[in-house]
């Protein structure tokens, strides 16, 4: 490895280097050039995916992003119910997901002693641990027929007015999707939580407690509102997980390029149909087109990943700037 | 603060208040309760099925023809076992270079490019990363290859490993780096013999996180690995995994086949916790992959 390293050349003149930090050189050098290789990977990646996209990006232009119509026998390719399968699952995922990860983050940095806190932290951890395939395995066979019997019956018979709910109760389709992406985001989202709430002083606690604030109080007039982008943060980090996730989505979801108000319908999303169409993909232009769905998503993950980080950074940025912890 | 604070104050009584706090705070353990629910039902399904579908064949013998009974994963168990490993060939040095530097470079901006490109691509979806090895790999050698499945984990791997060693080389106290130049040791040396050293638990930790998160990965080896019925260990073929044979099986009609797709999940799914439960055990609890 050393050996293939080229001599950085520069352009003041300097002293001769004396023959023991030769060696730094050497090393400052390589480790140069594995950190540029991070770079040149993220830079490399979006190159890749728009090259190979160009012939579809060139043939539809931005008529790819709004066109219904997902064609490959007569070549014509467009995006939107993917783009649009891929918001609503994700958005029913955040539904469930959002309301029970500020539970266990509250649970974790409030209610439990520290002990207990770990160790149930440590568990809904091992929710991110499980392979998305397994998920899907047991989403395929338990969970699917489950929410097909005892949710969608009730959801039908109470909000079946509402376009949302009506057809046939299926298995597959976009309710089952989004519920096993919501019980896959959780850990992500509860985790940045408990973070960003184990972040916020004792003193604005103890000042919420002196007011005379309930426990509750404490939380929504203290807790909560410090936390609030740190929040909003872990929610899109959440977001971006659920749009990029495939395998497990790619298994419930029905895999049909078909917009439909209701979430008992099967439904594709971008990442569902380049999992079940890419290898089987005979022409050029529909793997060009696949690659641009991905390039599509790569786009999302990369702008709510900023974000997100951004917001998470911004509270405890803050509380050093008020603590200097 | 001022809406809330006035809400302290308003009319209802302490005995309300009191009753709504504790209502929501036993909501939050509830929701603690109903999170945890999936995790069990999974490991219980997973556990009960896969048992009863798991035998010696599984780890001995080949994928049946369609059609026949029996058959096993031995392939995908030694493929997922290439795979990775050679993912880490190409991922670990390159994330434990990198994050040397980062840790060693903390004010240049270009330190600052290089640890924002890691956190986003840790937030790149792994399909795309599967893209990528397709696009470079796949496409110029003319054909789906164990080079390729492991060069897209490698990518996913690296961000990850590379963000944990920045962050267990700073834990190494200044001092030790200070002792050891002081004594006229060059900077190379010091950081490899005595900062990295000091680091390695930490580093190691963050390498078999990552190890655990790449071998449970479908979505990036279904156009690079491609899966493979026969048996086949050669760098430039396409091979078995067992996250893409669990997942054509699940998708099978064939009872027999999703059968062993139960199997193969839970063999995955024990290889994959006992990396985690390992490194917490050894660590006591503290490893954490970085988000």
């Amino acid at each position: 490895m050393a050996d293939s390293i080229p001599v950085v050349r520069h352009k003041r003149a300097r002293a001769p280097v004396p023959a023991r930090l030769f060696g730094d050189r050497i090393f400052n050098t390589a480790t140069f050039i594995l950190a540029l290789s991070i770079l040149a990977l993220l830079f490399g990646l979006a190159v890749a995916l728009i090259a190979d996209s160009f012939p579809a990006i060139r043939a539809f232009g931005l008529h790819f992003l709004i066109s219904t119509e997902w064609d490959p026998v007569n070549e014509q390719y467009g995006a939107l119910p993917f783009i649009y399968g891929t918001f609503v699952s994700s958005f029913i995922a955040l539904a469930v997901a959002v309301p029970l990860s500020l539970g266990v983050a509250l649970c974790l940095s409030e209610m439990a002693p520290d002990w207990l806190s770990h160790r149930l932290g440590f568990l809904v951890d091992l929710l991110a641990a499980i392979p998305s395939v397994v998920y899907g395995l047991w989403a395929v066979f338990v969970m699917g027929p489950w929410i097909r019997d005892y949710v969608e019956p009730p959801l039908a018979h109470w909000f079946g007015w509402t376009a949302l709910f009506q057809g046939p109760k299926v298995a597959v389709g976009m309710l089952s999707a989004g519920v096993i992406l919501a019980i896959m985001i959780i850990p992500y989202i509860s985790s940045v939580c408990t973070d960003v709430f184990r972040v916020v002083p004792h003193t604005q606690r103890e000042a919420a407690l002196a007011l005379g604030a309930t426990k509750w109080e404490m939380v929504t007039t203290a807790v909560i509102p410090y936390g609030m982008t740190g929040v909003i943060g872990a929610i899109i980090l959440g977001l971006g997980r659920a749009l990029g996730e495939t395998i497990a989505v790619a298994m419930v979801i029905g895999n049909s390029a078909q917009i439909s108000a209701s979430l008992f319908k099967p439904a594709a999303t971008l990442a569902s149909v380049i999992a079940n169409e890419f290898a089987e993909a005979t022409s050029d232009m529909y793997v060009a087109a696949l690659i641009e769905l991905g390039l599509v998503l790569l786009i999302l993950g990369i702008v709510l990943n900023v974000v997100a980080r951004a917001l998470v950074l911004g509270v405890q940025q803050r509380r050093y700037r008020e603590t200097g912890k | 603060m001022a809406a809330g604070v006035s809400t302290l104050h308003g009319e209802t009584s302490y005995r309300y208040r009191k009753f709504k706090s504790d209502s929501m705070m036993a909501i939050t353990v509830g929701a603690t309760i109903v999170t945890l629910i999936p995790l069990f039902l999974v490991l219980g399904y997973l556990l009960t099925k896969g048992v009863a579908s798991l035998n010696w064949a599984f780890f001995t013998h080949m994928p049946a023809p369609v059609g026949e009974k029996g058959g096993g994963m031995a392939n995908a168990i030694v493929g997922t076992l290439e795979v990775v490993g050679i993912a880490c060939l190409i991922g670990v040095p390159i994330g434990v270079g990198a994050g040397l530097y980062l840790a060693a470079n903390r004010a240049s901006q270009f330190t600052n490019w290089v640890r924002f490109s890691a956190d986003v691509l840790m937030g790149v979806p792994s399909i795309v990363v599967g893209i990528f090895a397709y696009a470079v790999i796949v496409r110029p050698f003319g054909g789906f290859s164990t080079l390729a499945g492991s060069v897209a984990l490698a990518a996913i791997m690296i961000p990850l490993v590379t963000r944990t060693t920045e962050e267990m080389v700073l834990l190494v106290p200044p001092e030790l780096r200070e002792a050891s130049l002081a004594l006229g040791v060059p900077h190379w040396r010091t950081t490899l013999s005595v900062v990295a050293r000091t680091a390695l638990s930490g580093i190691a930790t963050g390498v078999i996180l990552a190890v655990a998160r790449v071998s449970g990965e479908t979505a990036p080896l279904l156009f690079t690995a491609f899966g493979n019925r026969f048996w086949s260990t050669s760098l430039f073929h396409p091979i078995n995994t067992l996250t893409v044979q669990v997942y054509t099986y699940a998708i099978s009609p064939f009872a027999d086949w999703q059968r062993q797709a139960w199997a193969g999940a839970l063999v995955l799914t024990a290889i994959i916790l006992a990396l985690e439960l390992g490194v917490r055990w050894v660590t006591g609890g503290a490893a954490k992959a970085p988000r």
